[in-house]
């Protein structure tokens, strides 16, 4: 039944994201993290992470990882295959129509609607994400000021870093790096 | 361009087994996403094999784009259609999400074993503040993007999408329907595209 449930709820995900993987971040953490909680804020960046350093498109990475930890290899199997069956039904859909009759333009007005939208859900997702790294809490704290200084000096470093356009992959490694040193003078002081 | 998918690169020898293995190479070793597995494939399918022409492919990417789904998988979907039909396009998909499915599941569960560890944990902590960079670095670019056009009815969408979903609690797939409607009824005209 889990499985079920699965390849049902990636494969609303893979309806309504639109605009590539960034896109299909805050619909993933919507529904295993806030509507069902099958893994927490913190195993959601983890996904996050580790799909940035992996080979292959990062929705289905994070398809398969949340499928995986919630069910197993059957469960990244259904994710997986959710979130490809709406986008197999209408890409063939659409490229029938497109071969028959060329430009479709009744899809391009629902998409200028939705493109505002994909960037409005980012922010809302880089919201919860800045919330976690600097009070390591799923939603706004109650004491604001009891932030974790690891979080906010690794937070700024890795922002001058990707505002000065390093790499993602030296951007993560710097970053796990720059946490294990910060993490471990923290047990020694 | 008036046409149905044309029969001729699927006659060519092993042209599913050609088509699965050279798909399932460029999924399996590409880090990044969309936007750098689809050049690849463009460079297989229409430099080395001749199975489909430039322009066309260009025409279908964009297709690809701005189609629910992932880009890469799309973008597999409909070229995989438009050599070699339903068959053409299940070989080219199952190509695409194969490697994935595999390297993360691997990936799992090293995850589980390895997430509790204390230094594991350090520096996870450490590598979730990167990712909140990066998540950060692209929300700053696309909205200064937006704001560049200088047009007020996708500025309003950003923010009362953003306020609606943050402080409010409302459903984001609805939030999706809701702003696509507004783009069909408004934003129909080329300043928008």
């Amino acid at each position: 039944m889990i499985c079920l449930l699965l390849f049902l709820e990636f494969a609303k995900v893979g309806l309504f994201c639109v605009g590539g993987g960034y896109a299909s971040m805050p619909l993933i953490q919507a529904s295993v993290v806030e509507s069902y909680h099958w893994i927490s804020l913190s195993e959601f960046v983890d996904i996050f992470t580790i799909s940035q350093m992996t080979p292959g498109p990062i929705g289905i990475n994070a398809a398969t990882f949340a499928g995986m930890k919630i069910a197993g290899i059957p469960g990244a199997v259904s994710a997986t295959l959710g979130f490809a069956t709406p986008s197999f039904i209408i890409c063939i859909l659409v490229a029938r129509l497109y071969f028959k009759y060329g430009d479709i333009g009744v899809i391009r007005g629902i998409l200028n609607g939705l493109r505002p939208a994909v960037i409005a859900l980012i922010c809302a997702a880089g919201m919860s994400f800045i919330t976690l790294a600097l009070w390591n809490e799923e939603t706004l704290p109650e004491h604001p000021a009891d932030f974790d200084p690891i979080g906010v000096l690794m937070l700024l470093a890795t922002l001058i870093a990707v505002r000065c356009k390093a790499g993602v992959i030296k951007v993560l490694a710097g970053a796990g790096a720059g946490g294990l040193l910060l993490g471990l003078l923290r047990t020694q002081f | 361009m008036n046409q149905p998918p044309c029969k001729k690169a699927a006659d060519t020898p092993h042209f599913y087994w050609t088509l699965f293995k050279s798909t399932f190479l460029i999924s399996a070793f590409t880090v990044g996403g969309g936007f750098v597995i689809i050049p690849l494939l463009r460079a297989k399918y229409v430099d080395e094999y001749g199975w489909i022409d430039d322009k066309e492919t260009l025409n279908l990417v964009s297709i690809a784009q701005s189609m629910p789904g992932i880009v890469a998988v799309n973008a597999s979907i409909i070229l995989g259609y438009r050599m070699a039909g339903i068959r053409g396009s299940l070989t080219a998909l199952s190509a695409t999400i194969l490697p994935p499915l595999i390297t993360l599941s691997a990936i799992a569960c090293f995850y589980d074993a390895f997430a509790h560890n204390e230094y594991v944990r350090y520096a996870l902590k450490g590598m979730q503040c990167g990712a909140t960079a990066l998540i950060i670095n692209v929300a700053i670019d696309l909205l200064k993007k937006q704001c560049k056009k200088k047009l007020i009815l996708p500025i309003l969408i950003i923010l009362g999408t953003f306020i609606a979903n943050l402080f409010f609690d409302v459903n984001i797939m609805l939030l999706v329907v809701i702003d696509g409607i507004i783009g069909l009824l408004l934003m129909r005209e080329a300043k928008y595209n």
